[in-house]
């Protein structure tokens, strides 16, 4: 049900590289997990609601007030393997 | 007894009456894990100069006579999913290998309030997703009762931990299973909360509308004390109701008399091992000898369940792991790219395993143009049904019980190839983690081949109480 092609490009969307090998073996495992979802097609849902959060929670409201920061500037760049400038993640180039 | 056999209360009285120190208590957990964990492997990370450091701070606070609270000086195990400020975080995948939270989680925070010792980091699969921890890029965690078998997953470490006795109590998340399951091949509780119950802030999300953080230990008191100092809301994870947190002690050392317990039939029968169901109802006849009502109910949607959480469970985590792409943290890939889109495709082609990429792949495509309505919205309708389904069984009883598992622990490796019989390994879990509910895994007897049981009791959201209840005074009758 997933084809080889279809695989191809949902790992381009989700931006991950595969081998040719994954490409065939996620083709067949994805279609067996896919086909098994349609068991869901048995229950009738007409005037059913969706649920997205299931403590009925909706716009919750605080106070505007700030919290003390957990971690700092320095120790939040820190976590980066790249090379930073100044306050800023030196990254590969977006356009040319 | 050996030290690192205690429950919390028998170490925290020790402790007090100065018949040993947070540091013997440490001692003890270190030559367990020294002894046994190269086996086991249920710690990623052994934090020893961590946990003696927090150790000689609580023996010196109690030698000064200090009043501390009764976590304080206990050897606790930490699932690797959940950041501790300078301590490595990995996830178990190599994305994060190298790891280090710049900040601790809100259940972290809690617990240094209440001086806990830290005596590591421990196993899971990859990203909390999977079954069995065979999918950690550590390895797996084998089961302390038979080495050749699976500890459970997703959090396996945390509980092989508290079953091998190398430290008191862990903490887990739970998202479709991953407390119950392990807690129930190991022989220990595992509690998952409520949806809410716990923050989740600090915790790498993996399916938002369905995380929850929760805790492993041998005793229900144990469990009790535990959730105490975790539960409660937290302004960093706005998920969470404003419900006051009951005294959970309360509820330990009453009876069952009168009390309803339903008994949903869909989790008996077809698919599980005899074995299993005779020990889950050999518990319920104990009950209710005890004086409580058992009734039979029905919850008819559970057979969905598992299709509900495969779609909405990826998609929720395809977004969710959008934010690893080797940048603000993880790891560089060892080649190098030209472009940035090229730089994200490396990352995580390298930085994440086959469970994973099967995960984001089957929440991308779910959520893509033209699958969505199919896939995506019909799973939230379902998720409905699952829930209509509990609300009416509560509307006659007080809590469910039923087996965690079909079988007891299985072979490491008997589905490796086979992802879609793994993701069945949730059919009796998933249901009450749809609705929000609070479930306890409890030990109920061991197998012929000396495995371990496990029955689950589930109870309405924020109800927890009502699971300690009946599962502390079970412990009194077995």
């Amino acid at each position: 049900m997933l084809t080889e092609t279809q695989v191809r490009h949902i790992a381009k969307l989700a931006r991950i590289r595969l081998t040719d090998e994954e490409v065939k073996k996620f083709s067949k495992q994805l279609s067996g997990v896919l086909d098994y979802m349609d068991i869901l097609n048995e229950v009738d849902t007409k005037n059913i609601a969706e649920t997205s959060q299931v403590t009925g929670l909706k716009n919750v409201m605080e106070e505007d007030v700030i919290l003390p920061a957990q971690s700092g500037r320095e120790e939040l760049l820190k976590c980066s393997e790249l090379s930073v400038d100044g306050n800023q993640i030196r990254v590969k180039r977006i356009v040319k | 007894m050996e030290l690192n056999e205690l429950t919390i209360s028998e170490a925290a009285d020790g402790l007090r009456k100065k018949k040993f120190s947070s540091k013997d208590l440490v001692d003890a957990s270190m030559t367990t894990i020294g002894g046994m964990d190269g086996d086991i492997k249920a710690f990623v990370y052994v934090d020893e100069n961590g946990a003696y450091e927090s150790a000689k701070r609580v023996d010196k606070m109690l030698a000064e006579g200090k009043d501390l609270p009764v976590l304080a000086g206990i050897p606790a195990g930490i699932k690797d999913i959940i950041n501790t400020k300078g301590v490595k975080t990995t996830c178990c995948s190599p994305i994060l290998k190298d790891f280090i939270p710049p900040y601790d989680a809100t259940v972290i925070e809690r617990l240094k309030d209440n001086h806990m010792v830290m005596i590591g980091k421990t196993n899971l699969d990859e990203f909390a997703c999977g079954s069995s921890t065979e999918s950690s890029c550590f390895g797996v965690t084998h089961n302390p009762y038979d080495l050749t078998r699976v500890a459970g997953g997703s959090s396996g470490g945390s509980a092989a931990a508290v079953a091998s006795n190398m430290c008191m109590y862990s903490l887990g998340t739970d998202t479709g299973g991953s407390i119950r399951l392990p807690a129930s091949f190991c022989g220990v509780y595992g509690m998952k909360v409520t949806y809410g119950r716990v923050s989740r802030s600090g915790v790498t999300a993996m399916a938002s509308s369905w995380d929850t953080v929760g805790n492993f230990g041998r005793t229900v008191k144990d469990i009790a004390i535990v959730l105490s100092a975790i539960a409660g809301k937290d302004r960093r994870d706005l998920t969470m109701p404003d419900v006051e947190v009951p005294d959970y002690l309360g509820f330990l050392g009453k009876d069952v008399k009168g009390m309803k317990i339903g008994l949903p039939k869909e989790y008996f029968g077809k698919g599980v091992d005899k074995e299993v169901e005779d020990a889950v109802k050999l518990a319920v006849k104990k009950l209710e000898d005890a004086g409580a009502k058992v009734v039979e109910v029905s919850l008819p949607s559970t057979k969905y369940a598992v299709a509900v959480y495969y779609i909405t469970m990826p998609a929720e985590l395809s977004a969710n792991l959008e934010r690893f792409d080797g940048i603000r943290y993880g790891k560089k890939p060892p080649k190098d790219a030209e472009e940035l889109v090229d730089y994200y495709f490396q990352a995580r082609g390298d930085g994440f395993g086959d469970e994973i990429k099967r995960r984001i792949m089957i929440g991308t495509y779910v959520l893509s143009a033209g699958y969505f309505d199919a896939y995506y919205k019909k799973a939230l309708k379902v998720r409905t049904v699952i829930i209509e389904d509990f609300n009416k069984a509560f509307g006659e009883v007080d809590v469910l019980v039923a087996p965690v598992f079909p079988s007891t622990a299985f072979k490491i490796g008997e589905f490796t190839d086979d992802p879609l019989a793994l993701y069945m390994a949730d059919a009796l879990t998933i249901p009450a983690s749809a609705a929000g509910l609070p479930s306890l895994a409890c030990p109920c007897g061991k197998s012929k081949a000396g495995l371990p049981i496990g029955l689950q009791i589930i109870a309405p959201q924020f109800e927890e109480g009502r699971c300690l209840r009946v599962a502390d005074y079970l412990a009194t009758l077995q």
